[in-house]
């Protein structure tokens, strides 16, 4: 099966793109990679369907003149759920905004507290659980 | 016995009601359920005495050959009765023990006669798998009960603690009871001790299995959680720590006995524990000052006893120590019942404070000295019967050689240790009995209110049996010869008896009871020595040390994997992409490549606007404009599928791209015009470089894998299945609707679930803020209603809500022009869409943005007017009717998204062909456009509401 240049090199430009932004801290900026990255992909499927053809609708062209309807379903399910992606990070976006007035991805504040613990060379709150660590439970303290 | 074990948890169930409802007093009634399987157990007294075994099961989990078996014989029979008889008298002791008000008592009844019901499943069963089920099962019981009072953190700890290590060991012995299993390819325990396997699997199997055992029977190196265990209330400590959980494991070493005990390091392991056990739990016991400290530690020593005389596997052994088994259940339970009712009386356990209680209540007393002597060994009870018989045993393994793997030297050894722990024991019988009882010449007397007789009643009835069994030593042998008779004849025939006449034995248990009393005489001595000899190394700071590390481990094996960030993760994901398929690509590249420059100019001319707007898109600071040429990749995707032949998709591309650049917009009008204010990073270029090699890595993988692609496409066969069996021309559409519908329909839910987050995102508590119509809405402040002649209309009746300045004439003029346009066209497409490109998706896009539309012309009072619906319902009933249409199928006898053609012949349309499909498509048009008109209405009419009320507050905080 001979192979489209074009479109491979698209592809590719496209996925590149998307990596470079995706992996950056405003989440605008990783929607907007993460689209890029999309299209390069869905571009991807439709190479793998092989060379162009005709619309694949049956009656008004010969089957074996057809492009690849398989791959063009899953990629019209892809696009989609891009929008739903979309709509669902932008949301995230807004309300990060509204929050911190920035919509950076923030790092996890659970593994940096981790991190904090491990330079620390402490323990974790559940070694205090099960070797008994800790104060006692404060209700108690309020009866006495 | 399977009606036994489910009466319990009947009774379990049970338990939580009746404690809220009865009180104390129901614990009465829950006794009853023990009461019944003890009385059960003498029925069959009968049958186990002559050896013939009860047996019942129900299959359960037949793959892995797993039965509900069980099986009583004499041992079984022997261990269901303590452990019933103890958990009745124990459970009767509980309704004095607590008061009504005590917290948790409804849960710590339920979790109480759970314990007894699965401590009788685990003594009772045949199956090695149901054992370890029902063993875990007491772990947790036993943890649960433990930590019965969760606010204080020594019961905490202790709870976990034996959680910990008896399910460690429990692990173990998992592990070895499935490689005994499949070595023997039976789990069933009465076949593998008819016919043990033998070999290197089963040596490690067996030392498995010693390993859970020792855990739960408290053996050293394991022996700390026991005493910790002792922050469990003290019926607690009675039954489960004293009579039956910690013998499961003196239980498991004397079922496998007869099979094992020849296996190797059997005897080296566990009689060098138990000698250890004994001496050091005794030792230990002997600078206790809390009585039921004193009492664990006994335990601890009892419980080493148990097992070395278990494991030795001799006719005599073995019955000698079902009659320890017996007896120290007896005596250990009522001394611990004695200590709770002292306590419960006086307030206080610590043998330091305790005074004058033998005068004040002379009946604890006597249960007490007779318990306590039973312990210690002396005549005419069950526990001097029992020590005589061990003594005799080990004498005869010892001087007679009865059992040949054991040395004769080991044997005298294992005599010995037991002789000097045997002493220990009585040295610490007296120091408890003194300490708990005695009148102490430098002490008031502590005060004491009597108990009610019900509260002595437990100890009362344990205490008879250990008197009248000391005398029942005949019947008691016969009774329990089924086991013993499992071994070889030994060289002396043994009976259990007071009497054995002036030998060896005798001996020592004089030897034992002396050197115990002159140790208690020279306490002070002994105290001094016990003082100088201490060490500070101890097992419990070993688990600490243990514990520590594991969890310094896990801490920093987290901090070192989990950064946290996302940026790092994908980092380390894309990374592996280049490695992996990067290089496996790269050894694929030398064989020939068929590559053409491509199908047609137009892709190469699409191909590089879409690189240009791509790398555009990068260097890009402003948020618009890289949406802006995001935008533009999408529109020449569009194109290029178009120029593929994919017309279905070019539409749905173009369509989605609108809708998100809408979407865009509206959001994007809240944040900031740029990305952000930092400074470049050096750290771009090193993004810039992965970008990159990711892009050149995914292309070259797609040249190499189109290229060597041989097979024939699935999808050769779907024009002809498309027409004849899914009734439609439009191969892409039958594939969405009908061939893959279940993806399909996987995706709407997906769309539902993106449009409920983002309305969960921007409305916050409820879904909608209610739809207003226009004619509810008074006028803008600034507008002044002119009244118009009857019949003049408005393009839009939405915009005079607005501001004038905010207003255009020719968007609204456009609008009421294009909107019935989009909406038939919509129509047409999801009519249309099966045969001709189309379809669901595109339909509900197309009457998205004829809303979208409205909206934009005429504000969100239009949109209402436009759709007067809550796009929750819209996006429900699509789903449903979707579904339904999945499952009508099945009502016909078919199969789910099964798709039936019907041809209807209407008057002047002519035939009309008709696929139940396309009520599918239905339910994907109404789930689209509900998404749209959520995302219009979340993204939005709310964020011009936002908007607006900050302008007002603004203007307001100006104003003042």
């Amino acid at each position: 099966m001979s192979t489209n240049l074009t479109l491979i090199v698209t592809a590719s430009t496209l996925i590149g793109c998307g990596v470079y932004l995706v992996l950056e801290r405003s989440l605008t900026r990783v929607l907007v990679g993460l689209l890029v990255m999309g299209n390069g992909i869905n571009l991807l499927f439709l190479i793998a369907g092989g060379r162009a053809g005709n619309a694949p609708i049956e009656g008004t062209t010969p089957p074996s003149t057809m492009s690849d309807p398989l791959p063009q379903a899953l990629v019209l399910t892809a696009i989609v759920i891009a929008l739903g992606t979309t709509a669902f990070l932008l949301a995230m976006a807004h309300r990060s905004w509204q929050l911190n007035s920035n919509d950076d991805v923030q790092d996890d504040v659970e593994d940096a507290s981790i991190r904090r613990l491990a330079a620390a060379d402490e323990a974790s709150d559940s070694h205090d659980l099960a070797t008994g660590g800790g104060d006692d439970d404060p209700r108690v303290e309020e009866e006495a | 016995m399977v009606t036994l074990v489910a009466a319990h948890v009947g009774a379990a169930l049970l338990a939580a009601p009746m404690v809220t409802r009865l009180g104390r007093r129901a614990f009465l009634a829950l006794a009853l359920v023990p009461l019944g399987s003890f009385s059960w157990m003498l029925w069959h007294t009968g049958e186990v005495r002559a050896g013939s075994a009860v047996v019942e099961a129900v299959e359960w989990v037949p793959s892995l050959g797993m039965d509900l078996a069980f099986r009583l014989g004499a041992l079984q029979w022997l261990m269901a009765l303590i452990v019933t008889g103890v958990g009745a008298v124990v459970l009767a002791y509980c309704a004095w023990y607590f008061p009504d008000d005590h917290v948790g008592l409804s849960s710590f009844a339920a979790t109480f006669v759970a314990f007894a019901g699965s401590m009788l499943g685990l003594v009772l069963c045949d199956d090695l798998l149901v054992l370890y089920v029902f063993w875990e099962l007491t772990t947790v019981f036993s943890y649960l009960l433990i930590g019965s009072d969760p606010t204080r953190r020594a019961s905490r700890q202790a709870a976990m603690q034996a959680l910990i290590v008896t399910t460690l060991g429990g692990l173990a012995m998992l592990v070895g009871m499935l490689v005994l299993g499949d070595v023997a390819g039976t789990y069933r325990i009465s076949e593998l001790l008819a016919d043990p396997p033998a070999g290197p699997a089963v040596t490690v199997a067996i030392a498995l299995l010693l390993v859970g055992a020792l855990s739960k029977s408290a053996l050293v190196p394991f022996h700390f959680w026991l005493p910790g265990a002792m922050a469990a209330p003290t019926p607690v400590s009675a039954y489960l720590h004293a009579a039956s959980m910690v013998k499961a494991g003196v239980y498991l070493v004397a079922l496998l006995a007869p099979a094992f005990a020849a296996t190797p390091g059997w005897h080296e392991v566990v009689l060098s524990l138990g000698v250890c056990t004994m001496l050091l739990g005794g030792w230990r016991a002997l600078r206790q000052y809390d009585a039921k400290l004193l009492l664990a530690y006994g335990t601890v020593s009892q419980l080493g006893f148990l097992l070395i005389v278990f494991s030795i596997g001799t006719r005599a052994t073995a019955l000698a120590g079902l009659a320890l088994l017996l007896g120290h259940a007896l005596f250990k339970a009522t001394l611990f019942l004695v200590v709770g009712i002292v306590e419960h009386q006086s307030g206080t356990r610590d043998i330091r404070a305790l005074s004058g209680i033998g005068r004040a209540s002379p009946v604890v007393l006597a249960t007490a000295l007779v318990a306590g002597a039973s312990m210690a060994g002396l005549p005419p009870l069950l526990g001097f019967v029992a020590k005589e018989s061990v003594f005799a045993s080990l004498l005869d393994v010892a001087r007679d050689g009865d059992r040949p793997d054991i040395s004769s030297l080991v044997g005298w050894l294992v005599l010995a240790g037991v002789i000097l722990g045997s002493v220990l024991t009585v040295a610490y019988t007296a120091r408890f009995l003194w300490g708990t009882f005695g009148s102490k010449p430098d002490l008031e007397p502590t005060p004491y209110a009597q108990a009610p007789a019900g509260f002595l009643l437990a100890p009362v009835v344990l205490t008879v049996f250990t008197v009248g069994l000391g005398f029942a030593g005949r019947a008691l042998s016969v009774a329990l010869a089924p086991h013993a008779a499992q071994f070889p004849r030994g060289v002396h025939d043994v009976e259990l008896a007071l009497w054995h006449g002036f030998e060896l034995p005798l001996a020592f248990s004089a030897v034992a009871l002396l050197l115990g009393s002159g140790m208690f005489v020279r306490r002070k001595d002994v105290a001094g020595l016990q003082g100088a000899a201490s060490w500070s190394w101890t097992a419990d700071a070993g688990y600490r040390l243990v514990m520590r590390t594991v969890d310094r481990l896990a801490v920093e094996t987290t901090g070192l994997t989990q950064r946290g960030s996302v940026a790092a993760y994908l980092v380390v994901i894309l990374a592996i992409v280049l490695l992996l398929p990067g290089a496996a690509v790269f050894t694929a590249l030398d064989g020939p490549l068929d590559v053409v420059l491509w199908d047609t100019p137009a892709q190469a001319a699409a191909g590089a606007v879409i690189i240009a707007a791509a790398v555009f898109t990068t260097r890009s600071r402003r948020r618009l404009r890289a949406v802006m040429l995001a935008g533009v990749t999408g529109y020449g995707t569009a194109m290029l599928f178009a120029l593929h032949g994919a017309p279905d998709l070019a539409l749905t591309q173009v369509l989605v791209e609108t809708t998100s650049l809408v979407v865009f917009v509206l959001v994007l009008r809240r944040l900031p015009d740029y990305f952000t204010d930092r400074p470049l990073s050096p750290r771009r270029y090193l993004r810039m470089a992965l970008g990159a090699a990711v892009g050149s890595v995914v292309g070259l993988v797609m040249l190499v894998t189109t290229g060597a692609r041989t097979a024939e496409p699935v999808s050769t066969p779907y024009p002809e299945q498309a027409v004849e069996l899914g009734g439609g021309h439009n191969i892409v559409n039958v594939i969405l609707v009908d061939i893959r519908a279940w993806d399909t329909f996987g995706e709407i839910s997906v769309l539902v679930a993106a449009a409920t987050g983002v309305a969960s995102l921007l409305f916050l508590d409820t879904r909608s803020a209610g739809i207003r119509r226009v004619h509810e809405i008074p006028l803008p402040p600034s507008v002044v209603k002119i009244s118009t002649d009857a019949g003049r209309r408005v393009w839009l009746p939405g915009p005079r809500t607005l501001p004038p300045d905010r207003r255009s004439i020719i968007f609204e003029v456009v609008a009421r022009l294009l909107f019935p346009v989009l909406i038939v066209f919509a129509l047409y497409l999801l009519l249309a869409g099966h045969n001709n490109p189309g379809g669901g998706f595109a339909a509900g896009m197309v009457t998205g943005l004829a809303l979208m539309v409205r909206y934009l012309a005429g504000g969100r009072y239009e949109l209402d007017e436009a759709a007067p619906i809550d796009a929750g319902v819209l996006m429900g009933t699509g789903l449903f009717i979707a579904a339904l249409s999945g499952l009508a199928p099945l009502a016909f006898g078919g199969t789910v998204f099964q798709s039936a053609q019907v041809d209807v012949a209407l008057p002047l349309l002519g035939n009309l062909h008709l696929v139940t499909s396309t009520i599918f498509d239905i339910g994907v048009y109404l789930v689209v456009v509900g998404l749209v008109l959520d995302l219009l209405r979340a993204l939005g009419s709310r964020i011009d509401r936002q908007i607006l009320r900050d302008e007002r507050d603004a203007e307001q905080a100006a104003a003042l």
